[in-house]
């Protein structure tokens, strides 16, 4: 039953920008890139209990760090602006997570919150760098002798980035790693006597969950073509957690269903600008009163029941 | 082989252990018993890590435990239990023994995501070990179940099964028998014995079920108000009088 499925799934993602209007291959995009984000955000929150209300940094930093590469260096290939993005958000991670070992919960929230402000604001006053407000033009990615220069084009590369991500993440949470990391969210002290060293994996996390953000800013940076620090904002960093709420805690397809449904929420909620957050809350509110676990846990229940 | 030396700790103004002395020989049973409060579980806390002491030592194979975070501890070969449940509710009792093995496994972050062959076959030697223990201890059928989900009995085991697949040398169990029947608790006594006669485990467990402790300790250090009251042979420690007026004149559960 599931290779069937996973061949319908590719199969209706090669096709999409057939099927679709051209408005919609954008928005497939963005979803990949959301999606992304939310996969690393649950590594750190939904598996390992580290809140983060300050992911909009890190995918930031992923933007910006891919825009710049591509512009000093003109046709560097997109694979090697994504992984400067990697790496450069990883270590970024790295800087923030151990200072943050000492922090849990409400705590932890708000240092990461004001580092997504730290973010923004350093992006707004390295203007040699970034160009501060006026923003920053991100030059086509290019692939070889390629350049990608459609919304399709960049469609495709999104959704293969984006198929290495899912994957590459289900075969770490199903080992080693991810079980140390769920067994830290489950009991700390246990953990701990089954020889897991805490602070490593909660430093890794913070690591791998940078990373994978770090991934999406640079495909963000691509497929949207114009950076500017207002664009990662808080209210980023809170779409990103009632992502992975909506979509489960601890669960990689419930990320990618969580990035889903809120990107196009919003999107499509974007003529109604002042409504836009009462709605969002509202949803949210049921979702956590009528779907606890989140689309995840429903579609567990479904199949067992 | 463990060998605690003048421990003392305190809690704000409540002083827990003071000056307690224990020594382990290898494959020893050794029962710690005492009223509640009298600092037993403290003891497993400080052995493990979890706490340190105002003063005192702890080596174990020659090793100063006392300079090692927990996750070394346990590394060392120490593995325990919890007098209060400590198995991790949301996962299933499969990935609960699976935990356990971590100390045993080698894939780090970057094998694991690519998903190395060496790393499938690590994973699938893993699964039938820790399947195979689920077996030993009847808790076969439970492996795909949520660990919370299951009844308080089926729980200790777990901890049990965990703490086995660790593979270790000494294992300290707090109250094993807890919120056992009779039954259960019989079968208990018998793996416990098992453990030391068939795998050379070195075993200390904290138990207030004196059948159990009389039944199969080699030797018995009785605890009362953080000072080692007395410390013998089950049947010296029977005939005790310090022990009958502290151990069975005082409150107990
Ligand atoms: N983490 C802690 N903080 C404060 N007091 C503690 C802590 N752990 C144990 N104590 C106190 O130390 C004493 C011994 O506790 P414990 O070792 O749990 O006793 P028991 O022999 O019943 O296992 C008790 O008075 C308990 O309240
Ligand atoms: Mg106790």
């Amino acid at each position: 039953m599931r290779y069937p499925a996973v061949a319908i799934g590719a199969a209706g993602l090669v096709a999409w920008p057939w099927a679709a209007p051209p408005y919609f291959v954008f928005l497939a995009s963005l979803v990949v890139v959301n999606a992304i984000v939310a996969i690393g955000l649950n590594l750190l929150s939904g598996y390992t209990n580290q809140l983060s209300f300050g992911h909009a940094g890190f995918l930031a930093v992923g933007a910006y760090t891919a825009a710049i590469v591509a512009t000093r260096w003109p046709g560097v290939p997109v694979v090697v602006a994504l992984l400067t993005a990697a790496l450069g958000a990883a270590l970024v991670g790295l800087l923030l997570g151990v200072p943050c070992l000492r922090l849990e919960g409400l705590y932890l929230a708000m240092a990461t919150l004001a580092f997504g402000f730290v973010v923004v604001e350093a992006i707004v006053n390295l203007e040699w760098l970034t160009r501060g407000n006026d923003g920053l033009r991100v030059p086509t990615a290019r692939l070889g002798p390629w350049a990608l220069a459609t919304d399709t084009a960049r469609y495709y590369l999104a959704v293969l980035v984006g198929a290495a991500m899912v994957w590459a993440a289900l075969n770490l949470v199903r080992t080693r790693t991810g079980r140390a990391l769920l067994a830290i969210r489950e009991s700390e002290i246990a953990a701990q006597a089954s020889g897991v060293h805490l602070a490593k994996y909660k430093t890794l996390a913070f690591v791998i969950s940078a990373l994978y953000t770090g991934v999406a800013g640079g495909l963000f940076a691509f497929v949207v073509g114009f950076l500017s620090p207002d664009a990662f904002d808080v209210f980023l960093s809170v779409d990103f957690v009632a992502m992975i709420i909506v979509g489960g805690l601890g669960s990689v397809p419930g990320s990618v269903a969580g990035a889903a449904v809120l990107t196009v929420l919003n999107d499509s909620l974007a003529g109604f600008q002042n409504y836009r957050p009462l709605l969002f809350g509202a949803l949210l509110i049921a979702s956590m009163l009528f779907m606890p676990g989140g689309i995840a846990s429903a579609v567990r229940r479904l199949k067992g029941g | 082989m463990l060998s605690v030396d003048d421990l003392s700790i305190t809690f704000g103004g409540l002083t827990a252990l003071r000056g307690f002395t224990v020594d382990v020989a290898e494959r020893e049973i050794l029962a710690l018993i005492g009223p509640n409060g009298a600092g037993k579980s403290t003891v497993f806390n400080i052995v493990t890590g979890l706490y340190r002491p105002s003063s005192g030592r702890v080596t174990f194979r020659g090793r100063d435990l006392l300079a090692l975070p927990p996750h070394a501890i346990a590394r060392c070969g120490i593995a325990r239990t919890f007098q209060n449940t400590e198995v991790f509710r949301r996962l299933t009792v499969l990935d609960n023994v699976l935990i356990g093995r971590h100390t045993h496994l080698s894939a780090g972050a970057l094998r694991g995501a690519l998903g190395l062959p060496t790393v499938a076959r690590e994973e699938a030697a893993a699964r039938d070990a820790a399947r195979a223990l689920l077996a030993r201890l009847g808790l076969e059928d439970a492996a795909g179940l949520e660990a919370g989900s299951l009844p308080l009995g089926l729980q200790k085991r777990l901890e049990l099964a965990r703490a086995l697949a660790a593979e270790p040398r000494l294992l300290l169990l707090d109250e094993p028998a807890g919120g056992l029947n009779p039954t259960e608790t019989q079968a208990l006594m018998e793996v416990i014995v098992r453990l030391r006669d068939a795998h050379g485990l070195t075993i200390v467990l904290v138990e207030h079920d004196m059948e159990l402790v009389m039944g199969i300790s080699d030797r018995i250090a009785v605890l009362n108000d953080g000072r080692k009251i007395a410390d013998g042979k089950p049947r010296e420690i029977a005939a005790a009088p310090v022990v009958i007026e502290a151990y069975l004149g005082g409150e107990d559960d």
